[in-house]
């Protein structure tokens, strides 16, 4: 599928009727969405024929995207039974078959070694504190990046996120399916919410995302593009 | 839900040490043709927990799975044929989800599986 293919059928896609702001209901829009996955699959093989999950899946935005790209199976969790409606009407508008589970990320653990790669726009924390980590680590449980409940894996995350450190780096080597979005959306979101001082902001955390994630490279240069063009 | 995703649930109540594989109480079962990918299936087959999955496969009126396998099989066309159906193509509903612990019932609505946890669960 074409990537101007792919953000069409997104844009398609019906999302949150009444967001829930405690649980931080905003979707990922079709034009990020469909250029992370699309990157995900062309550049890194990481969806076609992958089982593929979906964390905070929320109307299922990147699941069905994953879907489209071929994933050969797709989880979508979310703590929401109205989004979860939502995204099951969307997933069926595109034939696709997502398997669709309501638990909270926090608590539910996925069993084995059969999760290839991990798509999500978390919260970012700023309705409960450390959702972003739990997020996350999270992610990093459902593919078994570290030993389950180790304590140290939490703070290497940690680590990841915020500074600049060996373990960090070789962390991440060790995580190049870890789509985290998490850094880009979070970039998105602050440009749109805090248009002062956007700029440093922008700088520091581009610097940051390169820095972390030479996966992404692409996208974050297309994404500082657009909002070079958006805000400058 | 399909058994792939079974195969990849448990109860996670705290305290429970045995919480896979969840037990199923079908009360509607749908078939949803999808293409096969073999290479998929091999991948996926080694993973897989073979007897929970077979379990599973009769608790939604799947008989024709074998009790043993071997990476072999993958190489035969009705074995993966069948693989598949039971994999990927049936989808459990409506019904329960039970923990082999507990008995804690987790209810399947609209396909869906609630496995949200009480707060005294936690
Ligand atoms: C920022 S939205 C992203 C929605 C969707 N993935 C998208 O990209 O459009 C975050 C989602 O996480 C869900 N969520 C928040 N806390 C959760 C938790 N503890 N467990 C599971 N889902 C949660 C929300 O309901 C929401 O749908």
């Amino acid at each position: 599928m074409k990537l101007k293919q792919l953000e069409a059928s997104i844009s398609q896609l019906i999302q949150f009727q009444n967001p829930k702001i405690e649980l931080e209901q905003y979707s990922t829009g079709a034009h990020i969405a469909s250029r992370m996955l699309y990157m995900a699959n062309s550049s890194y093989n990481d969806i076609g024929g992958k089982v593929v999950v979906d964390l905070g899946c929320g109307c299922g935005t990147l699941g069905v995207a994953a879907s489209l790209l071929s994933a050969d199976h797709v989880i979508g969790i979310d703590i929401d039974a109205e989004a979860l409606d939502v995204a099951r009407v969307n997933s069926e508008e595109f034939e696709g078959t997502i398997d669709f589970i309501q638990g909270n990320v926090a608590d539910c653990k996925l069993k084995g070694w059969k999760v290839d790669t991990v798509v999500m726009n978390p919260p970012f924390g700023t309705r409960k504190k450390g959702a972003d980590m739990m997020f996350l680590s999270s992610a990093c449980q459902v593919l078994k990046l570290f030993p389950v409940g180790q304590q140290s894996s939490l703070s290497k995350i940690k680590l990841l996120y915020e500074k600049d450190s060996k373990i960090g780096r070789s962390f991440v080597s060790s995580c190049n399916s870890v789509h985290i979005s998490i850094m880009l959306l979070r970039l998105y979101q602050t440009l749109s919410t805090h248009r002062e001082g956007k700029f440093a902001t922008i700088v520091w955390q581009l610097l940051g995302l390169t820095f972390y994630y030479d996966a992404m490279q692409t996208c974050v240069q297309y994404l500082s593009t657009e909002i070079i063009c958006t805000y400058c | 839900m399909r058994l792939l995703t079974h195969n990849m649930l448990s109860c996670n109540i705290k305290g429970v040490t045995n919480g896979f594989p969840l037990a199923i109480e079908a009360t509607t079962v749908e078939t949803k043709e999808v293409d096969m990918n073999p290479d998929f299936l091999r991948h996926i087959f080694p993973k897989l927990e073979w007897k929970a999955f077979r379990d599973a496969s009769h608790s939604l009126g799947v008989d024709d799975l074998p009790e043993q396998v071997d990476p072999d099989m993958l190489l035969d066309e009705e074995f993966l044929r069948r693989f598949h159906h039971a994999l990927l193509e049936v989808h459990l509903e409506e019904g329960v989800l039970i923990c082999p612990e507990t008995g804690r019932r987790f209810p399947v609505s609209k396909g869906i599986p609630n496995m949200l946890l009480n707060e005294d669960e936690v």
